[in-house]
């Protein structure tokens, strides 16, 4: 056996009285794509930001090609060709690419002034060997999140890197930016550079990865050729226990609720409609950038719609303001939970009664008593995980925080659920109990609207699923004929041909 | 995760209960009280209280509805020229004989509807408030030289004047301190005690995530300004209740003693944070402070700097504290790793 490219023995890291890594050990190979996975908390970002010399390890020792090293500070890292390419590409924007990859050490003439012509040469050849277009002399401001990402990885192999990590590089992609990134980062691989790759997305580590290893709670706990793995072992391994991914329930599908007819906005979709209905949960899948979020803001009073009919209850409405919206009954768990969704500074109780304190309260005067009481019995519902319900949300997880979001709609008693990527940025463990409860509240009469780019919990979790492309729907697709692929296909605007008689939807 | 976040709050929290604003502003309200009783035997008597306290009340009027405005992360700037702009609008119209009683309400409202341009222009074309208010500033001045030009009114029924500067009578309570202890209660009372309250500090929080929860953010914007430019308004009334004398210039620069006043009461700029008692607290450190330094025979340019010296000192402290909080902070954190081995066996076992 060869040695390993990088090897993490023992490492150790405390913060205060947490410890964040405790002897974990990792083992990376040259010309390999390592997965790293785990729930939030693990130890992942500990650990990349260990390797990446942003902290010190307490314990252990890293070995670079067999030679023991530290890595003191993120020069160090680089230095000994270990590139990390941040979930957030941190580039400056006003700078060009070519001036990006080689801020560092940009080639220089006998003058040693900077020699612009062979900066961008150079950078040029370098995405060329990526097998990508991109202009190196613009600036990096208006370039996509994912064009941004592969500058980073340009940056790496400009410092002819050893070790390149990708630290959840996907989590603001599309679909096929995902697949031009994985592309590259193969190209990359085979170049012999060791890939170390963080994800949250288990598809994506069958996917991409040769192996996989697994964290929990800033433990080691194994190491397998995903080959060699299962979604459910992997999930397993992650949680420590058996999980079922998804506990949808049956539910009796009742009257219509909400009726959207021809629905336009300014810029974001096109003559839209649908129906949900009582008890249902109704998809809505596509690409970033499809109309699905703007369909969401249109229906609760944000934006305002240009075209189109929305009935609740067979009654048209039409919401300016997210306050009309609630009165009306229809809700929205916002995508970016701590820009929209919550008060951070604020308690438990104080967010989950912040929409309706005038229908608590109507004579003006507040009553600690009632609201401590409200928010006990929906936060212990939704089972949040606190020290009481006076603690400020900001203390609380990912997940957690979740829940205090849905747990604050469900004290305003809505008709109408709308979900922005429910689960993001959720450890699987919450995950799962974020799908029970809204499965539990469709069972309960809600009409549920769930907008979702996790197309395993769109699959598990809808009764019909609504796939919108470039701001049409593309395509109606009913629980029972669902499959990835087809989804997939209806989000790029391609359709599957499907058998006769099923698929083609009524609603266009 | 849970316990190194919880760890340094601890003794934030410990400290909190001695260190809170509050109390140091009180420690000065004695430590200032101490010093004027030293320095003149005069200090401590009726007749003082009642000239120390007059002579701040536009200021702490204002500081009530600026204290909100404030917590909601706008701010109002133009105060000081509707003060100059109601008693131009109050002398004109008594001068065409329009009887007072008559006279007042329609100041009032001429305090509203600046009020409500400040907030339509915020809020509709949403500007930020800073500019706005500046913009408004000059303009409600300028309205003021155009309807009074360089005449003094100085001609006012004797109840209006001794409403302006009496007192109680056989106290040492003047009128305009009756004025504002109740609106300190009913503004208490909304910030701190009612829902309207609890969704002024969500927006100054979080104005996004407040609208998102049905909290209609501009429409409390909105209304906010009315009220302080309604309050202005009646400042302004009782600024020429006080001198007798409307003039165009009324009022000149007392927006920043305004804001002075409810920083130094612990409102955070950024908003989100304050509270009335400590507004009321810091409007009587002002006035005492001020009071002293006359009594002291300061000269009114000097006590200028003393308000600006104020205000630089209540934003600093806040921020030193928190800087200090944050250092303290880190020292124990990096303090604890020799600890941790030891403590490691315990935990892993």
């Amino acid at each position: 056996m060869t040695t390993a490219r990088l090897q993490l023995t023992g490492i150790s890291k405390r913060f205060a009285a947490t410890a964040a890594l405790a002897d974990v050990s990792l083992e990376l190979l040259a010309g390999e794509i390592h997965a790293l996975v785990g729930e939030n908390g693990a130890g992942k970002s500990t650990l990349v930001k260990v390797i990446a010399g942003v902290h010190q390890p307490d314990a252990g020792e890293i070995r670079l090609d067999g030679e023991l090293i530290t890595v003191p500070n993120p020069a160090a890292a680089r230095e000994r060709g270990i590139a990390v390419v941040h979930q957030e590409p941190r580039l400056f924007p006003d700078l060009s690419v070519a001036e990006n990859i080689f801020l560092i050490a940009p080639p220089t003439d006998r003058f040693h002034t900077i020699s612009w012509g062979e900066m961008r040469r150079r950078a040029a050849e370098l995405f060329e060997q990526l097998d990508v277009r991109i202009d190196v002399a613009a600036p990096v401001r208006g370039l996509s999140m994912a064009d941004q990402q592969l500058i980073e990885i340009a940056k790496a192999l400009a410092i002819e890197a050893r070790v390149l990590i990708l630290d959840e590089p996907t989590a603001s992609l599309s679909s096929h930016e995902v697949e031009r990134l994985f592309t590259i980062v193969r190209r990359t691989s085979e170049r012999g550079v060791a890939v170390l790759f963080v994800s949250h997305r288990l598809d994506e580590v069958f996917e991409l990865c040769d192996r996989a290893t697994v964290f929990r709670d800033g433990r080691y706990v194994t190491t397998a050729p995903t080959s060699e793995l299962t979604t459910a072992s992997l999930v397993r391994f992650m949680v420590g226990r058996e999980v079922s991914l998804f506990p949808k329930e049956a539910t009796t599908v009742g009257a219509p609720i909400l009726e959207v007819r021809n629905l336009s906005d300014a810029s974001g979709f096109r003559d839209v409609s649908f129906t949900v209905r009582a008890g249902e949960i109704l998809g809505l899948a596509g690409l970033v950038g499809a109309g699905r979020t703007e369909i969401a803001r249109v229906l609760f009073g944000i934006e305002p719609r240009t075209a189109g009919e929305v009935l609740l209850d067979g009654r048209p409405v039409e919401f300016r303001s997210p306050s009309e919206a609630l009165r009306a009954g229809v809700a929205y768990v916002p995508e970016d939970r701590h820009q929209d969704g919550l008060v951070l500074d604020f308690s438990i109780t104080n967010n989950i009664t912040l929409p309706i304190l005038g229908r608590l309260f109507p004579r003006l005067f507040l009553r600690a008593r009632t609201e401590v009481e409200v928010a006990t019995q929906f936060s212990e519902r939704l089972r949040v995980r606190m020290t009481g319900v006076d603690q400020a949300v900001k203390a609380l997880s990912g997940g957690n925080q979740q829940k205090v979001v849905i747990a604050k709609w469900l004290a305003a008693r809505p008709r109408v659920l709308i979900l922005d990527e429910p689960t993001r940025g959720v450890d699987i463990g919450a995950k799962v109990e974020v799908h029970r409860i809204v499965s539990e509240l469709a069972a309960s009469g809600l009409a549920i609207i769930m907008i979702s780019s996790d197309l395993p919990e769109v699959l598990a979790m809808s009764d019909r699923i609504l796939v919108l492309h470039e701001g049409r729907i593309s395509e109606e697709i009913p629980r029972a004929d669902a499959t990835e692929e087809r989804v997939m296909f209806a989000a790029t605007g391609q359709r599957v041909q499907a058998p006769a008689g099923t698929g083609a939807s009524s609603v266009h | 995760m849970t316990a190194s976040s919880q760890s340094p709050a601890r003794p934030a929290v410990r400290l909190g209960a001695l260190a809170r604003w509050e109390t140091l502003l009180v420690i000065l309200l004695v430590g200032l009280i101490a010093a004027g009783a030293r320095m003149s035997p005069f200090f401590i008597s009726g007749g003082n209280f009642a000239n120390l306290t007059s002579s701040v009340m536009e200021i702490a009027i204002m500081a009530l509805p600026m204290t909100l405005v404030i917590i909601m992360a706008d701010i109002d700037l133009s105060v000081e020229s509707m003060v100059g702009l109601a008693g131009a609008v109050l002398g004109t119209l008594v001068v065409a004989g329009v009887p007072l009683p008559l006279a007042i309400p329609v100041v009032l409202a001429v305090g509203a509807l600046g009020g409500l341009l400040n907030g339509l222009l915020v809020t509709r074309a949403g500007l930020p408030s800073l500019v706005v208010t500046l913009g408004t500033l000059a303009l409600f001045r300028g309205l003021a030289n155009v309807l009074l030009g360089p005449t003094v009114i100085s001609v006012w029924p004797d109840w209006f004047t001794s409403f302006g500067f009496g007192t109680i009578d056989g106290s040492p309570i003047p009128f305009t301190l009756v004025v504002f202890l109740v609106l300190v209660v009913v503004f208490w009372a909304v910030a701190h005690a009612t829902w309207i309250g609890r969704q002024v500090f969500a927006i100054g929080k979080n104005a996004a995530a407040s609208r998102y929860s049905g909290v209609r953010v501009n429409s409390m914007r909105n209304w906010m300004f009315v009220i302080t430019g309604m309050i202005a308004s009646l400042a302004g009334i009782i600024l020429v209740a006080r001198f007798s004398s409307a003039r165009n210039d009324n009022g000149t620069g007392m927006t920043l003693t305004v804001v002075t006043v409810v920083l130094l009461g612990g409102v955070d700029i950024n908003g989100g944070k304050g509270s009335i008692p400590g507004v009321v607290l810091a409007v009587f450190v002002l006035a005492l402070l001020q009071n002293i330094l006359r009594l002291a025979g300061v000269s009114s340019e000097f006590q200028g700097i003393a308000v600006g010296l104020l205000l630089v000192f209540s934003v600093i402290v806040p921020q030193l504290a928190r800087q200090t909080r944050g250092a303290v902070d880190r020292a124990r954190r990096s303090r604890r790793p020799p600890a941790g081995p030891i403590a490691s066996g315990e935990v892993t076992a």
